[in-house]
């Protein structure tokens, strides 16, 4: 559910891109997506077909680069992804902040076929 | 050919947001986006920040849920002019259906406007509203691991409220793990223990809420 009204979003944006530069179709889709979005590749992978069929993105790939979450230590400064249910430094053991690296959830780029 | 975008998915979203915020704003309208799990205790806190807040200057909510109009039935019995979003099935709000509702609610200038967002603690996250600030709540019996679980809801919330206090021993809720995770994942937020049903722990919140409206 989560990841339906992501990817009716997705195909409305490309589709979009793609009319107005009165391509054939959309070929495909480089989308960077940040762990801590919690978006699932198979149900972004599923929705998106399932959301471009009919569209000038039906049949596109849709390649999904996912982002691990950054953590910063404030003491050492060291950026490290963190383990489950800990926030620690894994070299001074200070506890980290969340930085905004993981919460990325955008179109990076598209490929279009130009009509004949 | 390759097109470069660098385009949020939600860049639509955004901006409608931001045309809903302005125009609030414009109307010395403050708003409060409230997320939080099915049965954190939302409704109640609003009630209890309406009891407070109301007593300032007109209060409207906005109730969105997935199915059903209880929650707006029960505010609006308690003299709370409460809005219904009834979103079918989608699991967030969003600045369409925010931008849809104020069409036709009749609000006065200088209102607070609170909206309950859907139950759930991932995909409300992600969407801008129109509103000033979002605040999170959390119910102890929850359990304690919710910030390392749900990082985002609490990162992009401006304070945390901790319902259901009196239920912490019950449940074995360990409030230094919660705190420890609040702290790397939303330093700067605030935490407002609240008991729903007493109304203990409300005030406190209601006097942040008035500053932050203040500095806003």
């Amino acid at each position: 559910m989560h990841e339906a009204s992501a990817a009716e979003a997705l195909v409305k944006m490309v589709s979009a891109e793609a009319q107005a530069r009165n391509a054939a179709r959309v070929s495909r889709i480089l989308l960077v997506v940040g762990e801590s979005t919690g978006y699932m590749r198979e149900s972004l992978e599923f929705y998106f077909a399932a959301s471009a069929k009919g569209g000038l993105a039906e049949g596109a790939l849709l390649d999904i680069r996912y982002v691990k979450p950054l953590v910063r230590c404030p003491s050492c400064g060291l950026e490290f992804e963190r383990k489950r249910f800990t926030f620690d430094c894994p070299v001074c053991g200070e506890q980290g902040i969340m930085t905004s690296i993981g919460g990325e959830f955008y179109v990076d780029s598209i490929e279009i076929e130009e009509s004949a | 050919m390759r097109v470069e975008l660098k385009r949020a998915i939600y860049a639509e979203n955004d901006a409608q947001a931001s045309e809903i915020h302005e125009g609030l704003r414009a109307r010395s309208i403050f708003t409060v986006n409230v997320l939080g799990s099915p049965g954190a205790g939302k409704t109640s806190l609003i009630t209890r920040l309406a009891e407070r807040l109301g007593a300032d200057a007109p209060l409207a909510v906005i109730e969105g849920d997935v199915a059903s109009d209880i929650d707006t039935r029960a505010l609006r019995a308690l003299g709370i002019d409460a809005y219904q979003i009834e979103t079918g099935g989608d699991c967030h709000l969003n600045a369409p259906m925010i931008k849809a509702i104020l069409s036709r609610m009749k609000m006065d200038d200088g209102s607070w406007l609170f909206i309950e967002n859907i139950g759930n603690l991932i995909c409300p996250a992600e969407f801008v509203i129109g509103e000033d600030l979002k605040i999170v709540v959390a119910s102890v019996a929850e359990g304690s691991d919710k910030p390392y679980k749900y990082p985002a809801a609490f990162a992009r919330s401006a304070a945390v409220v901790l319902t259901k206090p009196d239920l912490a021993e019950a449940v074995g809720f360990d409030e230094g793990f919660f705190r420890s995770g609040l702290a790397s994942v939303a330093p700067k937020a605030p935490i407002f223990p609240l008991n729903g049903k007493t109304g203990e722990g409300a005030e406190p919140l209601a006097a942040w809420l008035r500053e932050a409206r203040h500095s806003a």
